[in-house]
């Protein structure tokens, strides 16, 4: 396996003091966060458009900017999701063009995970673990146990022990050992934490994190390469601990410093669900200090974090780039997922009505200008979290196979006859 | 008396103990007799204004501090008082 010299360092984000490239992930001077620092000169002499668009279409295409060390050995196939111009739904915001970036079919699990797993997993095996693991609200769960399984590592998922059944399910069948804390995320969180430092496991959000994290920026990257080299004027994201969001904006800034796309201005946004909206709430008051939420109590519940670890860096990030906030309640998550699966044949999970139902406030309320681009990320898909519209889509209607029951059925619908 | 558990980070300063007991009646008190005993502790988990710095969890018996009455908090005999990093999204 060649040596790249791209990946240079562990940097704390408060501090900058540098660390090696093991796996740790907060700086043990100030407990700020570890992050991935690049050799973005050694970078720039090879990493071109040309480049890229020579290698397959996967997340993999911009590995340069990925914090591993060799050739990726897990999740080769991820990523690259489609980037799809949403006409009717635009014109249902009332906002002049739309695209969704569409990871709710991110292979294999249908959510934006595989990135981070993907990255995570294949440090893991440069860093020699045998056994991985995590704290997920349920589809980082459902990527670890499908990677770490097709990788052929022992996984552990711990998740909250009241997820949709379709989160626990699609764990559960690849074999790993799922273990349901009694609790919230942020219990099952803090409880990682002590076991991550025990077991000698990679946690793929706990002790690898500074890997993990870095995958979500492959999301930004393959946004600016659909629409043509360049920015989006506004992105919609959704946050839980706001990581997302904020490697989006640094995928945003490495290509502009890398030349990749001309320098432009663009605005991040943030959705959360109004039942556990930490971040949101700090935004609107002005605020940089993140107060958590004890009792999350939202149908997004892959986004019911209370103490959001990124909460504090997604702030600036939507401050920096003229960014805002907004957050909605569970009946608007739900209409907020019909009218994208209505506009445009997409069905997100919960997660993707957040984003959908807080990007027609922000439309509305003219913080992103209706005569003006927009993404909204959606990040996982619709059948992982069924029992948030069941009873509230509609039910069939059921007849015999008769014919004359048939035409009677649709008689007096428009359009029916032929 | 009460238990401390020590993040892994911070270990190098308390001789690789993952617990430690110290006393005190509230957790500053706790903190400060924590650095007594492993000097350069504290200065890791409150900042130069003595606050809890941003990244810091600090739970007494599972329940996070800023819920209860921060450094103010009440300690008592047989409780566990746990320092966790904050973590990221899943």
């Amino acid at each position: 396996m060649s040596t790249k010299p791209w990946f240079s360092n562990l940097k704390c984000r408060e501090c900058g003091r540098l660390y090696e490239k093991e796996a740790i992930h907060i700086c043990e001077f100030d407990f700020g966060p570890l992050e991935a620092a690049y050799d973005y000169d050694a970078i720039r002499e090879v990493f071109t458009r040309e480049l890229i668009e020579s290698r397959p279409q996967t997340m993999w295409r911009y590995r340069e900017l990925l914090p591993i060390d060799g050739e990726p050995t897990v999740g080769t196939q991820v990523g690259f999701t489609p980037l799809v111009k949403a006409d009717r739904l635009a014109k249902a915001l009332g906002i002049r063009e739309l695209w969704i970036k569409n990871d709710s079919v991110n292979y294999p699990t249908l959510s934006f995970k595989d990135r981070v797993v993907s990255v995570a997993l294949s440090r893991a095996r440069e860093l020699g673990f045998k056994v991985v693991a995590c704290a997920s609200t349920g589809n980082l769960a459902n990527s670890v146990a499908a990677n770490a399984a097709n990788a052929g590592l022992k996984s552990y998922v711990l998740i909250p022990s009241n997820l949709e059944q379709g989160k626990v399910l699609g764990s559960l069948v690849y074999g790993t050992n799922v273990i349901g804390i009694k609790g919230p995320y942020d219990q099952v969180n803090r409880l990682c934490s002590e076991i991550a430092g025990k077991y000698g496991w990679g946690f793929v959000n706990v002790n690898l994190r500074p890997y993990y994290a870095e995958g979500s920026k492959t999301m930004g990257f393959e946004i600016a390469e659909q629409l043509g080299w360049k920015l989006p004027r506004h992105t919609v994201v959704c946050m839980a601990s706001g990581s997302l969001l904020t490697k989006l904006h640094k995928a945003y800034k490495e290509f502009i410093d890398l030349d990749i796309v001309p320098k432009s201005d663009f605005s991040i946004h943030g959705a959360q669900a109004s039942g556990c909206s930490p971040i949101s709430t700090a935004f609107k008051a002005g605020t940089e200090m993140v107060k958590p939420v004890q009792n999350p109590d939202t149908i997004a519940k892959s986004l019911a974090i209370g103490t959001p670890a990124d909460g504090y860096y997604a702030i600036r990030s939507m401050k920096e780039t003229g960014g805002s906030c907004e957050d909605c309640t569970d009946e608007e998550i739900v209409e907020g997922i019909k009218l994208l699966a209505e506009t445009t044949g997409i069905f997100a999970e919960t997660a993707g009505g957040v984003t959908v139902a807080c990007a027609r406030k922000l439309i509305a309320s003219g913080k992103i200008p209706k005569d003006e681009s927009a993404v909204l990320c959606i990040t996982g898909h619709g059948l992982k979290t069924q029992e948030a519209i069941v009873g509230k889509v509609g039910e069939p209607r059921v007849i015999g196979p008769s014919l004359r029951e048939f035409e009677a059925l649709v008689a007096d619908e428009v359009g029916a006859k032929s | 008396m009460p238990i401390v558990r020590i993040p892994t980070p911070l270990r190098k300063l308390t001789n690789n103990l993952e617990e430690v007991t110290v006393s005190g009646a509230t957790l500053g008190v706790v903190l400060d007799e924590l650095n007594a005993t492993y000097p350069g502790l504290s200065e890791r988990i409150v900042d130069e204004n003595g606050v809890i710095r941003r990244f810091v969890n600090i739970f007494v018996n599972d329940e996070d501090v800023r819920f209860l009455q921060e450094k103010e908090t009440p300690i008592q005999e047989a409780d566990v008082v746990s320092i966790v990093p904050a973590i990221a999204g899943g």
